[in-house]
């Protein structure tokens, strides 16, 4: 049967919950309401107000204490309400969630999963629509995960909760209500996912994740009407990175383009270029290109279809690396 | 113009008391609430807080004075604080669980870690000096404040696991600042979890006086959450003591948790780094001597007719061999094997990291060989 991502989300959880005793959900109104976005409908009535706990309205006290549960041997799955709201909650998340197996030498776990709804698209105020994946995997210790579909909606945060290690995990808000059919299975036995190729192409390698994968389809198609075939590449896993599926991919295509909805500078988007340019310097025909979000703050929503990056845009960085091969190629000839 | 007055708060009439057992010439003061948490004390309990808080100051002296002849990189000195530490960590039981800070060396030694694994970590040989499964301690924490969230969450668990332990939590005067003791705090007592914080206020926080932290009595704001709060004099083991099994009896009777503010002085340095004959005047100083927490109990096995010499003669023993080893064991401590940089960030398979390491050791090893 088809289901939504939310639907997905829920039963993840509703089986992480019914499997391990361990896990436990934090968050802002996730008990009696179930959630602003409806992700935990149902699962307080269903186990319990230990195992559902609704939280006063303090990020960081809902991190930190999924830290001290985890020091006592649970395995917590915290809701940041909106990705906005993760920045109260950042000295947690870095200096003692990422770091505390390291600072214990291993013999503390942190098996916390930090689900944050997040990106934008859906027109809400400020602070609503914001992707601060690049400060999480810029933070040694952090797992990121960003799932695009519904079907690894279900199955990645099955795997962040399996992990023993802290992971972010990014649900893209915007495509909350995507119906498709979905297999409930158990996590792979991988604490990561990897990257997986969603269109086989022989021209550009296009890379992203979460929310900007389905403008990577359509511009697969699109750029298919033309005659030119691109390759898409979903990341899934931000840390680890799995370069090495792109970078198979680059090295047949000669060329990359990465898209993302966060800014600019110091994004996944330039982690991924130099990671390629280190790695595929010899077979790329053109820089790689980024497509993303400006280096602004989140703009307010009636500005945003120019802040996201669209079909154009992405087609538009396309037709720039397409064209530069097709003059060395004229020349050639 | 701001103006901060570092003159101590006037304690209206309202605020909550400060307890104490011993006054400063070591005489028993009878107090109705707490006289019974220290009635079973023997004789040979008092010789051993003694013995306990002679050592400690020894090995706070001898952590400074390798810091000074450059076996360790910082140290952050306890002297003054050995009552208000060996008195509430002698008061838990093995399984209640500490998060401390990073001055806590006292709480640390009295739950049976080496002192040169405490020391250790302030050499630069690792971040945590104990493994704290085995003495149920989490590791020291240095951003402050930020672990007594960690222990209203430890306090939540202990709740949902149905037990009787309590999570205690250490800090200072300047960590009742920081947002995340606010909010450590209110998740405490939104769940009323077994959770203890013990509030060192040693007046200082590096150049901060206490009324920059704080214009009412720490444990008024404290109480002001919704914790049973005790105000003691941290210099007294006898009140700290009486006042953290009071503390703890009413977390492990499932009553919520609690709040102790220890009123002693840092009577050294905030760390090895610091000089506070910058920003505070001798004479306060020699006013917290008077105060001393050492000599206070010395003062009072005297008043009893104890043995004195004998129990000093034994305490400082033990402290010179502490010492010895201590040294010896430091200044023989290897540096960590050049891997252990790249080991447990993860702990599982993390292939960047693997790369990482693959890569710089692989670099490290073209030089093997050439006698650098």
């Amino acid at each position: 049967m088809a289901t939504t991502m939310l639907k997905a989300l829920n039963q993840s959880l509703r089986d992480a919950l019914t499997e391990d005793e361990k896990v436990v959900l934090l968050g802002e109104d996730i008990g009696t309401l179930g959630g602003v976005f409806r992700v935990t409908d149902g699962l307080k009535k269903e186990f319990g107000e230990h195992r559902v706990v609704d939280t006063p309205l303090a990020e960081s006290g809902i991190v930190g204490t999924a830290i001290g549960l985890a020091y006592r041997g649970y395995r917590p799955v915290v809701e940041i309400q909106f990705d906005g709201f993760t920045y109260p909650a950042f000295d947690q998340l870095v200096s003692q969630l990422a770091k505390l197996h390291y600072r214990s030498r291993g013999r503390v776990k942190m098996p916390v999963t930090v689900r944050i709804p997040y990106g934008g698209g859906i027109g809400s105020p400020e602070h609503h629509s914001e992707s601060p994946e690049a400060y999480f995997a810029h933070t040694a210790g952090l797992r990121v995960f960003a799932p695009s579909s519904v079907q690894d909606a279900y199955t990645m945060l099955r795997q962040a909760i399996a992990s023993d290690d802290p992971v972010i995990y990014f649900e893209p808000k915007r495509r909350y209500h995507e119906k498709a059919e979905v297999e409930l299975a158990t996590p792979e036995n991988d604490s990561s996912p990897k990257a997986k190729v969603l269109r086989a192409g022989d021209d550009v390698t296009v890379v992203g994740y979460g929310p900007t994968t389905y403008t990577l389809m359509d511009a697969a198609q699109a750029a298919e009407d033309e005659g030119v075939s691109l390759e898409v590449i979903d990341l899934r896993s931000l840390d680890p990175l799995d370069i090495d599926t792109v970078a198979e991919s680059v090295k047949r295509t000669g060329k990359l383009v990465v898209v993302h909805e966060a800014s600019r500078t110091s994004g996944l988007g330039a982690e991924i270029c130099a990671q390629i340019t280190e790695t595929c310097f010899d077979y790329l025909e053109h820089a790689p290109l980024r497509v993303t979000g400006f280096d602004v703050p989140y703009p307010p929503s009636r500005l945003e279809s120019h802040h996201l990056p669209d079909l154009d845009r992405v087609m538009h960085a396309v037709d720039t690396v397409m064209r530069h091969h097709e003059a060395t190629e004229g020349a050639a000839k | 113009m701001l103006i901060v007055s570092t003159k101590h708060i006037d304690v209206a009439a309202e605020c909550i008391p400060t307890h104490q057992l011993l006054n400063v010439a070591g005489e028993r003061v009878p107090d109705r609430e707490l006289d019974h948490y220290v009635a079973k004390l023997t004789e040979s309990d008092l010789a051993d807080f003694l013995r306990d808080m002679v050592v400690l100051r020894r090995l706070d002296n001898e952590a400074t004075a390798l810091q000074r002849q450059g076996e360790l990189g910082l140290w952050a000195p306890l002297l003054g604080q050995e009552a208000a530490q060996i008195g509430s960590v002698r008061a838990t039981r093995d399984s209640d669980f500490i998060f401390p800070s990073y001055r806590e060396h006292g709480v640390a030694w009295a739950r049976g870690v080496k002192a040169e694994d405490l020391l250790s970590v302030w050499r630069g040989a690792q971040s945590s000096g104990w493994n704290p499964n085995e003495v149920n301690i989490a590791c020291q924490q240095i951003v402050i404040g930020a672990q007594t969230l960690h222990a209203a969450g430890y306090g939540m668990g202990i709740k949902f696991d149905g037990t009787d332990d309590v999570a205690i939590t250490y800090f200072g005067d300047g960590a009742t600042s920081q947002g995340d003791v606010s909010e450590a705090m209110v998740f405490a007592a939104s769940y009323q979890a077994p959770v203890l914080f013990f509030c060192q206020n040693n007046q200082w926080a590096i150049s901060e006086p206490v009324a920059l932290q704080s214009r009412t009595q720490i444990a008024d704001r404290a109480q002001g959450f919704g914790l049973k709060t005790w105000r003691v004099d941290g210099n007294d083991i006898l009140a700290v003591y009486a006042a953290t099994q009071a503390a703890l009896a009413h977390c492990r009777n499932g009553l919520g948790p609690t709040f102790i503010e220890a009123v002693t002085y840092r009577m050294g340095s905030h760390t090895t780094a610091d000089d506070p004959t910058r920003y505070r005047k001798p004479d306060e100083l020699e006013q917290w001597k008077a105060k001393d927490p050492i000599d206070r109990l010395v003062k009072y096995l005297h008043v009893i007719g104890a043995d004195v010499q004998s129990y000093e003669q034994r305490a400082q023993n033990a402290a010179d061999e502490l010492a010895a080893q201590l040294r010896a064991a430091i200044t023989a401590m290897p540096d960590p094997a050049v891997d252990e940089l790249f080991d447990n960030v993860y702990s599982e398979a993390h292939e960047p990291s693997v790369r990482a390491r693959e890569g710089y050791l692989g670099y490290l090893a073209e030089f093997e060989g050439e006698g650098h």
